[in-house]
């Protein structure tokens, strides 16, 4: 355990360290506070879903422990690292070596193919013979027939399972999926979410879910409740 | 329903439309002067020419003709005019200048305008000169102080400011001295064989019809060579040539109408493309073709009159700033009132052109299915084989090629000027497209990630590659070729006063002073590099036919000036260097009884008045006719400083003929040239001199002031270039954040998103510019070859400046447009819609 001068002790061994997060943003003549006060720890390779329904947070919660959007009050630590100690460049270098992302709406480069796209993260960090390793993963997630393919010529399910290989090529300790299967058919959503947890396993990366499927939730070692901005179950 | 669904684009297509704003703005503001123009020039007609009529002749007025001049009547007054050397006794400058010296109420109609005002009158009755003001500027002279011209000293007794109907442009080449006709003999310049002209001015009664009269003595004045203008002659030439100029700028400002037009075309894309959902909606809640085609052509409609409307309110604003470019090529001043129907003309032009770009992509309205609402990525049919698209590119084709027509009196200036503007747009669309095509193939390539994805950018969907390439492509186009071709003649000057080459000719000498004037020149330390004596002479007879009959005969197809030209023939017994016999026989003497002089004619001139070999011809040689045979033909090099002469005749026929001397040298500086011509002016009153630098300065400046007139009306064009790019950029902003955003949050640095933006314009901005070079290389190359007949010079410095100003202009401009899109919080990844 380590001192924080704010917020007292911080998890050493946490991947994600939550403390007493709050996001406020000006509204009219007063403030809106979207999330109030949350403190949670992460283990590395555990598995979470936060819940709840549409308004409740559940995104802002997710972008703050991400370090795309910084907190009004309180503190994150991810893998040891105080984010709000960063500048946007410093949380980017983060994000690209410890950070896989899978969003709702895919957020494929539509000039790239898709083996292009699943080693964009590694080229960003100047790693430029990650070919093999990227087919390999598109291999794995059932696209090594359509690797030179653009994301305008994928179906939605694989659009999604390409974002699965770039979220995983960095070898990332910790992925973040915001609604993975929000924008897909019940079918392709089960088989991306196949896909999503056997790669995490291979991996024994954290992954921190959003969602409000409370059967996908399941899935998860951990449930924190969201509603109205405040944990009411699971912190 | 078009007004309520363009609530949420309203700026944007507000901000688009106004991509053709300049242009219009130039065609309000060149209509409106034309307008002007042409209603002073009815308005000042016979100021301009100063009286009714003017008659002219190169050797004075015979007694016949003086009779002919009494018998016209009216009031009269005369004017003589020549070259000469003026000498500022203060300061002892020297410049050739022109002298007129005037009797007579001349101008009867307008005035001499001078300063002070009273001089233009002053100088008549108590003697002294009127001097051009440019003259007094050069040398510091003011009224008061003592000038020479020839043998006569006399006062300046006030500054000439216009003379009507004569541009400022014209008299800087030999600025115009005017002095008392009492005092013209006391300059002792009037002698055999000098260059002078005589003028005769008349104003008539009221209500004489000078045309008509000019008419019933055509004959006699045919008969005695004399020119004559009328007040409805000088009317004809300049507006003419007022017209000229009306037009050529009316077609520098369409293309910058053109562009925009391909601005808004591209918006409108843009737009439809955005609203594709809503037409399928539309169509699907039941809506025809028909009423949600007319619901986007509204739109387009109304962003057409937008930008009509405030490019002509820009056009009013601008209009009284063209007379001020203009004012050196105007020989009138006038009151420039605003021509509304040549602002309506302007903003019927700009609307409909609008509103043919806006078609092209708004035909796709009325194919987009119903289906598209349910399916996301549903993409309109080829829009190729649609005979409507078609339909809309003819009329565009035909309306370009319509006004190119209009604007221009030859039809094949005018359909070279529409093809040469498809190609130019054509080639550049080509480059964008290639370049799409080469960005593709690099995808591949081994370049780092950020010039990879920049390149990339280049060909995404919804990129603006076709349009930012064909507005930079085409604005760096009209710079450099302009900038090439006022190079390429000046160059032509320069080389021709080139290292050894003569740059100083002494010319008006007598025949009596060769001698010393050649021992002078050399005395001074100076070559004589060429003499020639030039002795003038005019056609008699051409082939056994009369000049007069040729003149009259109506199929007669030989130019009239070649037929009245006075000749300023020499005699020699050898050819000059930069002449070349290319057909018959050479002959350097001859004895002086000879019948039939066997002549060497320049094959240029022959051409033009239709001989050859063999041919006769018999020349007034000042009063004595002489009958010559065309003996040979020559290849003269005219750009060469040197006497060049059209008709060569052998020693012994001419020797004694009245002839004044030509001689050329090389003096290695300007102070040296002043130098020498002092000491020829205080030595020979009656001898000029030209520094050929004068006249390349003076040429400079003439083509610095024409080119600065162009570059007026082409900066619309690059302008209007300026606001295409800027819109481009804003349509693809979303998308450019967007992709910002996800870069970010996968971890790209801000430094990386800036160098994949870097990478993108640079290939855009160093595309546009090699191909404007290029294009801009080869019409510069055009023009010189076929327009100007000189040899091309490609100039290294300006290209390669254009080269770095472009691309550095397009990163500038597309960082400033981006600069917001680092700003955005990576957070918005999550918020984003699919």
């Amino acid at each position: 355990m380590v001192w924080s001068w704010n917020k007292g002790l911080v998890s050493l061994n946490a991947i994600l360290d939550v403390r007493g997060l709050s996001k406020s943003y000006p509204n009219g003549a007063g403030t809106l506070t979207v999330v109030k006060d949350i403190s949670f720890s992460l283990a590395p390779g555990s598995t979470c879903a936060i819940l709840g329904p549409s308004g409740s947070g559940k995104t802002t919660l997710l972008g703050l422990c991400a370090g795309l959007d910084q907190p009004t009050l309180g503190e994150v630590h991810l893998n040891g690292t105080h984010l709000g100690a960063l500048d946007e460049d410093g949380r980017a270098r983060v994000r690209s070596e410890v950070v896989g992302f899978v969003f709702q709406n895919f957020q494929l480069i539509p000039t790239l193919t898709a083996l292009e796209n699943v080693t964009v993260p590694l080229e960003l960090r100047g790693e430029n013979h990650a070919g093999d390793e990227a087919v390999s993963l598109l291999r794995r997630v059932g696209l090594g027939e359509r690797l030179s393919h653009y994301p305008t010529q994928l179906s939605g399910g694989e659009q999604q399972r390409v974002a699965l290989a770039r979220a995983f090529i960095n070898r990332p300790k910790i992925l973040f999926a915001d609604e993975p299967t929000g924008n897909l058919d019940a079918e392709t959503g089960q088989m991306v979410i196949h896909n999503l947890f056997a790669l995490n396993a291979e991996a024994g990366t954290t992954l921190v879910l959003v969602t409000h499927d409370t059967e996908l939730a399941k899935r998860t070692q951990r449930i924190i409740r969201l509603k109205g901005g405040v944990v009411v179950e699971g912190a | 329903m078009a007004w309520r669904d363009s609530r949420t684009s309203r700026k944007r297509l507000l901000l688009f439309s106004l991509s053709i704003v300049l242009g219009i703005a130039a065609l309000a503001a060149i209509g409106s002067l034309g307008s002007n123009l042409e209603r002073a020039i009815e308005e000042q007609a016979r100021t301009l020419l100063g009286a009714d009529l003017v008659l002219s002749s190169r050797d004075g007025f015979s007694p016949a003709e003086e009779q002919l001049v009494h018998s016209l009547g009216g009031e009269q007054s005369r004017e003589t005019s020549f070259s000469t050397m003026i000498y500022f006794v203060r300061g002892e400058g020297t410049r050739l200048v022109q002298v007129r010296a005037l009797s007579g109420g001349f101008p009867f109609y307008g005035q001499l305008e001078t300063k002070p005002a009273g001089a233009a009158q002053d100088f008549r009755r108590t003697g002294g000169t009127l001097v051009e003001e440019s003259l007094l500027t050069q040398f510091g002279a003011k009224a008061g102080d003592e000038i020479r011209l020839g043998s006569l000293t006399t006062q300046i007794v006030g500054e000439l400011d216009k003379v009507p109907g004569e541009s400022v442009a014209l008299a800087t080449i030999a600025p115009r001295v005017y002095l008392p006709m009492e005092d013209l003999p006391r300059t002792g310049l009037l002698r055999q064989g000098s260059l002078v002209r005589y003028k005769v001015y008349f104003k008539f009664a009221p209500g004489t019809d000078a045309s008509k009269l000019v008419e019933k003595i055509k004959p006699q004045l045919d008969q005695f060579r004399l020119s004559h203008e009328t007040v409805a002659d000088r009317k004809r030439d300049l507006g003419r040539s007022m017209d000229n100029l009306y037009h050529f700028l009316n077609l520098v400002g369409f293309i910058a109408l053109l562009l925009g037009g391909v601005g808004v075309a591209s918006a409108i894309h843009a737009h439809v493309k955005q609203k594709l959902g809503t037409v399928a909606l539309l169509r699907c809640l039941g809506g025809s073709v028909a009423q949600t085609f007319a619901i986007y052509l509204a739109q387009g409609m109304a962003l057409g009159l937008f930008g009509a409307l405030v490019g002509a309110a820009l056009g009013v604003a601008i209009q009284s700033a063209l007379p001020k470019v203009l004012a050196d090529f105007i020989p009138f001043t006038f009151q420039f009132s605003t021509s509304w129907l040549a602002i309506g003309r302007a903003v019927a032009i700009g609307f409909a052109i609008c509103l043919l770009f806006a078609l092209l992509p708004l035909l796709a309205v009325r194919r987009v299915s119903p289906l598209a609402a349910i399916r996301v990525a549903f993409e309109p049919q080829a829009a190729r084989r649609d005979p409507f698209r078609w339909l809309v590119g003819a009329c565009l084709g035909i309306g370009v090629a319509g006004f190119a027509l209009s604007q221009t009196r030859d039809w094949r200036v005018g359909l070279g000027f529409a093809v040469g503007l498809a190609l130019v747009f054509a080639i550049l669309a080509a480059t964008a497209k290639g370049l799409m095509l080469l960005a593709r193939k690099l995808g591949g390539a081994r370049l780092p990630f950020v010039w990879r994805q920049g390149l990339a950018n280049l060909h995404r969907p919804n990129n603006r590659t076709l349009l930012l390439l064909l507005a930079l492509g085409l604005g760096t186009f009209l710079m450099v070729s302009l900038f090439l071709v006022q190079q390429t003649l000046l160059t032509q000057l320069v080389s021709s006063g080139g290292t050894n080459q003569a740059n100083t000719v002494l010319f008006d000498i007598q025949p009596d002073q060769r001698e010393t004037v050649v021992q002078l020149v050399r005395s001074l330390g100076f070559p004589v590099l060429d003499q020639a004596p030039i002795i003038t002479m005019r056609l008699t007879s051409l082939k056994g036919r009369t000049v007069e009959s040729i003149l009259a005969d109506k199929q007669n197809h030989i130019p009239r000036w070649s037929l009245r030209h006075e000749y300023r023939s020499t005699y020699n017994d050898h050819l000059r260097d930069g002449e070349k016999l290319i057909a018959g026989q050479w002959h350097a003497q001859v004895t002086n009884d000879t019948k039939i002089v066997p002549i060497s004619v320049e094959e240029g001139v022959a051409k033009e008045l239709q001989i050859g070999l063999g041919d006769e011809i018999v020349f007034d040689v000042q009063g004595v006719p002489i009958t010559t045979r065309v003996a040979s033909l020559r290849l003269v090099d005219w750009r060469r400083v040197q006497p060049n002469f059209f008709i060569v005749f052998p020693r012994g026929v001419l020797d004694d003929a009245p002839a004044m001397d030509v001689l050329v040298t090389r003096v290695p500086s300007a102070a040296e040239s002043a130098h020498l011509q002092r000491e020829v002016v205080k030595q020979f009153s009656n001898v000029s001199a030209i520094d050929l630098r004068l006249i390349l300065q003076t040429l400079d400046s003439i083509l610095g002031k024409i080119s600065f007139v162009i570059r007026f009306m082409a900066m619309f064009t690059v302008a209007t270039g300026l606001l295409v790019l800027v819109g481009a950029l804003l349509t693809g902003r979303y998308q450019r954040i967007q992709e910002s955003i996800l870069l970010r949050t996968l971890g790209a640095s801000r430094g990386q998103i800036l160098k994949i933006l870097f990478a993108e314009y640079l290939a855009l901005g160093l595309l546009a510019a090699l191909t404007g070079i290029l294009l801009a290389v080869v019409a510069a190359w055009a023009l010189s070859r076929f327009v100007f007949e000189v040899h091309f010079v490609p100039e290294a410095v300006p290209l390669l400046i254009a080269l770095v100003v472009v691309p550095g202009l397009t990163v500038a401009t597309g960082l400033l447009m981006s600069r917001g899109v680092l700003n955005q919080p990576p957070l918005a990844i999550l918020r984003a819609e699919s």
